[in-house]
């Protein structure tokens, strides 16, 4: 024994941060005190995440910017977190990204791990956000995000992430779809993936024009519905980041250099903005809030007989109450 | 409210192109609620053992027409045991003879079926073997 498991993992061992992962993955109870202890060493990482329609090459553009980052001057060590959904019905999945990541085999600074959603919806599994923070407090100084490729509600990974990559390829609609709200506001950058397709340029035409409506605007996130805006604490933040489009081909690697050094910019451009802390205080306090509510609820369920509860039920089904009058019975 | 699921590395090692008995295999096991990290075809005995630590898996299934089986899979067995995972259960499908399959169950392959298995079998094999361990 000797070494605990928190020291295990940041000493860079492979084995005890993969089980580590499936722990946190099932929530054991155990995995919780081991993340508190963790979460010290958190918050150096760049969280990268990259999301779009299935199929638009995400899973082969994350293997090309991570080759691009081991091949760097000053390599870095890449972790990726490759999530792909679950069956409704059965709760079974089949992960299918790294079949598109086969490059990235033998370097031992390169950790895949695929991830099944497990019911959650907004393109993320429950626990993504606290393996990243396992990657992070493992030294990785990359995480890569890829969400399940659903397309138009996928908007938790812009919480999550300090950038976010949104995926669009030829062909997959017209400038409604890119004008409708959600996933495109979300991105930091556009990537038109599969550029060499026929169509391409009709594409990132119309991708241009919808930025250039929608920028400069101001990131206000919603959250339960209600506006938070990012207070505005320094004179000048003049420079806003505009979302640049960039073309690649995913397959051969054209343009994913590029990617990576925009990128980079807009690491810097958060950082020198102060929009860095920003996001990562609004990260962690919605964080706080989703623990404190599921957390109050579970208590809260634990002090209700099964039986009233049933019986609550089963009176909503006979239509003999409503759902808000029940949970004003389980209040009082 | 802790979930485990059993999660299940499918593999084809070698050089044989026919994937479609994997994909049988990975979607049968979806249905059953198990969690399938499929890798693709022409995976080298490393490659799957690397997938197979870095997604913690409780079983690798491996498909196999080239037979070249005695000569992959204890490779497999070998670097999964250097990697620490020798508690990870192997389950062989596609064309091994007769006269192989003791050697292979002798080197620690916990399953082994040739065409026409029914996946039910395969899955309540899973299930069985893995239920030891708890």
């Amino acid at each position: 024994m000797g070494k605990s498991i928190a020291e295990s993992i940041l000493s860079g061992e492979r084995l005890a941060l993969a089980h580590f992962l499936t722990e946190v993955e099932n929530n054991s109870p155990q995995s919780r005190l081991i993340l508190d202890e963790l979460f010290h060493q958190t918050g150096k990482a760049h969280i990268i995440g990259i999301t779009g329609s299935p199929g638009t090459g995400k899973s082969t553009l994350v293997n090309q910017m991570t080759l691009r980052y081991r091949a760097a001057a000053e390599p870095k060590r890449v972790a990726i977190v490759a999530v792909d959904p679950s069956s409704p019905f059965t709760g079974g999945a089949v992960l299918g990204d790294r079949v598109r990541m086969r490059d990235l085999a033998g370097d031992p600074d390169v950790f895949i791990r695929s991830m099944a959603s497990r019911g959650s919806l907004g393109g993320l599994a429950r626990a993504t956000a606290a393996l990243v923070q396992v990657f992070d407090a493992a030294g990785f100084d990359l995480v890569l995000i890829e969400t399940v490729g659903a397309g138009q509600t996928e908007v938790d990974i812009a919480r999550l992430a300090h950038t976010t990559l949104v995926v669009e390829a030829p062909g997959l609609g017209d400038e409604v779809q890119a004008i409708k709200a959600g996933i495109l506001e979300i991105a930091d950058i556009l990537v038109l993936n599969k550029a060499d397709l026929p169509g391409a340029k009709n594409t990132e035409r119309a991708l241009k024009s919808m930025l250039g409506l929608a920028h400069p605007v101001e990131k206000i996130f919603r959250h339960h519905g209600e506006g938070m805006l990012i207070p505005e604490n320094e004179p000048a933040s003049t420079d806003q980041w505009v979302p640049p489009i960039l073309c690649t081909i995913s397959t051969d690697g054209t343009g994913v250099g590029e990617l990576v050094t925009a990128i980079g910019q807009h690491a810097e451009h958060l950082r020198q903005s102060g929009e860095w802390d920003r996001r990562e205080k609004f990260r962690l306090e919605a964080e706080l809030e989703a623990l404190l509510t599921e957390t109050i609820v579970t208590q809260f369920r634990a002090r209700i007989p099964d039986q009233l509860y049933n019986e609550l039920v089963d009176r909503l089904v006979q239509r003999t109450l409503s759902p808000w009058e029940a949970v004003k019975a389980l209040l009082e | 409210m802790s979930e485990r699921r059993i999660r299940v590395l499918v593999a084809k090692p070698g050089l044989d192109g026919h994937d479609r008995g994997a994909k049988v295999f990975a979607r049968a096991l979806r249905d059953a609620g198990m969690e399938v990290i499929y890798t693709g075809l022409r995976q080298t005995p490393e490659m799957i053992a690397e997938a197979a630590l870095q997604e913690d898996v409780d079983v690798v299934g491996l498909s196999m027409l080239s037979g070249a089986h005695m000569v992959l899979i204890p490779r497999i067995l070998e670097l999964l045991k250097s990697n620490g995972q020798e508690h990870v259960r192997i389950f062989v499908g596609g064309i091994i003879p007769d006269e192989d399959a003791p050697k292979l169950k002798k080197i620690g392959v916990a399953g082994i079926y040739g065409p026409g298995a029914p996946t039910s079998t395969i899955i309540e094999d899973i299930r069985l073997s893995l239920a030891s361990d708890k």
